[in-house]
């Protein structure tokens, strides 16, 4: 237990001291919001119906960014060959690693996305589904993006390898996430039904997600 | 050192009865490819608790491949390696420090942070962060950024994960590596200190690490085609 928290403590301070993993995320997340009533127009109406799909994306590809950083510098410095001679299997590293990502990255996105659904004109009573369906939906996004960072470990540059390999993955969590906002915005719909699949699937990813990871750390450590 | 298997096996056979209880690091008829070719074949050895093996021989034959394959980082395609010992039924990784190549230090944390992510991680006490940073001369750099140590400091920030973690087997890797003569004499006592404690120590070297006692084994590319 003291290991795990340990663990989870350190990439934490690192994701602070290293700078930018949060704010690269903040701030590209802003950006690609900011720019979507530039391009679509000042069609009010069009940006609201939009608007849940465009937030989730924009912090899917937001998220994305910090994945890299997961494994790869602990990697370079020999890290990794030192944590796996500790009491944690590496199922458990790859989860706190994953962990530390998800409080570093998802959680300020999902503070940052009502605030963003201002500029896209979001329904109002969508504002409280929407930081919801974030918080319960993201943790797949850390849990699942660790399988790719592990898995391009080796490959430089991985950033555009890891985004292949796991967008695909994120699909049912940014289906049943929009469709919780638009059962609340655009009835009928059941709210409730979303929220269950797409704590399924997050459910789902924090139980896959580390294994897959740790059998492919296990493969880069040799 | 490099024995036959058949040689090893039937002193195993005798041994095992009455000193299972004993540290000791077996390696059977140990095989091992790397990117296809084959870098370690049919080698077999025992460390016995309290003493130091020095694997040695040029570039490339084998040593670091031999260290991971120990440390169970790279699957042998054939033969075991098994540490012995009170606590047996505990993975071999656990009860080993593995010290690579590279540092695993963390350039943006302190030495201090650094020292301490590692002490609780590997089942340490804090208490012993002070003295394995001072035991290695870097009491006075303990708030520093590790990225502004010089290679040497980073290596004995390294080496200083030894003394974190109370652990039977130690696997270095070129341990000496950028050091300069005080602290290899310093990484020789803690190396003497350690095996005369009843530790085992696998050091792949190039340079002599001035240890009271130690067995070396040579690696090299006629015991490989052997």
């Amino acid at each position: 237990m003291t290991s795990i928290w340990a663990l989870i403590k350190r990439d934490l301070l690192l994701a602070a001291r290293d700078g930018g993993a949060t704010g690269t995320a903040l701030g590209f997340y802003l950006i690609v919001i900011a720019l979507m009533p530039l391009g679509l127009g000042p069609d009010m109406q069009l940006l609201s119906r939009i608007a849940p799909g465009v937030l989730w994306i924009g912090l899917l590809l937001a998220a994305l960014l910090s994945l890299g950083r997961m494994f790869d510098t602990d990697q370079d410095e020999g890290v990794l060959e030192a944590l796996a001679t500790g009491p944690l299997p590496l199922e458990l590293v790859a989860a706190a690693k994953a962990l530390a990502h998800w409080i570093s990255s998802c959680v300020p996105l999902a503070i940052l996305a009502p605030v963003l659904g201002l500029l896209l004109n979001l329904d109002l009573a969508a504002y409280p589904i929407l930081v919801g369906t974030v918080l319960v939906g993201s943790p797949a996004i850390s849990f699942l993006g660790c399988v790719g960072a592990a898995l391009t470990l080796r490959s430089r540059r991985g950033g555009l390898l890891i985004a292949l390999l796991v967008l695909p993955l994120y699909i049912p969590t940014l289906i049943f996430g929009i469709s919780a906002i638009s059962a609340v915005v655009t009835p009928p719909g059941s709210l409730e039904a979303s929220l269950l699949l797409l704590s399924a699937v997050t459910i789902a990813s924090l139980v896959i997600g580390p294994i897959a990871a740790a059998a492919a750390l296990r493969a880069q450590l040799g | 050192m490099i024995s036959g298997k058949t040689d090893i096996v039937t002193e195993d056979n005798t041994r095992n009865s009455d000193r299972s209880v004993e540290t000791q690091l077996i390696v059977e008829s140990l095989a091992v490819e790397r990117g296809g070719r084959r870098v370690i074949s049919e080698l077999s050895f025992k460390v016995a608790a309290g003493e130091a093996l020095l694997l040695t021989g040029p570039n490339g034959a084998g040593k670091t491949t031999l260290l991971k394959a120990i440390a169970g980082f790279v699957p042998p395609n054939t033969g075991r390696v098994v540490l012995t010992g009170a606590d047996g039924d505990h993975p071999l990784a656990e009860r080993t420090h593995y010290i690579g190549h590279t540092n695993g230090v963390r350039s943006t944390l302190t030495v201090e942070e650094n020292a301490q992510f590692w002490a609780q991680y590997l089942g340490g006490s804090d208490a012993a962060v002070a003295s394995a940073l001072e035991r290695f001369g870097l009491g006075g750099l303990a708030t520093i950024p590790a990225g502004y140590l010089s290679a040497g400091q980073k290596r004995r920030l390294a080496l200083a994960r030894l003394l974190l973690a109370d652990r039977p087997l130690w696997l270095l890797d070129e341990p000496s590596s950028s050091l300069d003569a005080a602290a290899t004499e310093v990484l020789a006592g803690v190396l003497d200190e350690h095996v005369a404690a009843g530790g085992l120590v696998v050091a792949a070297t190039h340079l002599p690490l001035g240890l009271a006692r130690s067995r070396e084994l040579r690696l090299g590319f006629a015991a490989r085609a052997a």
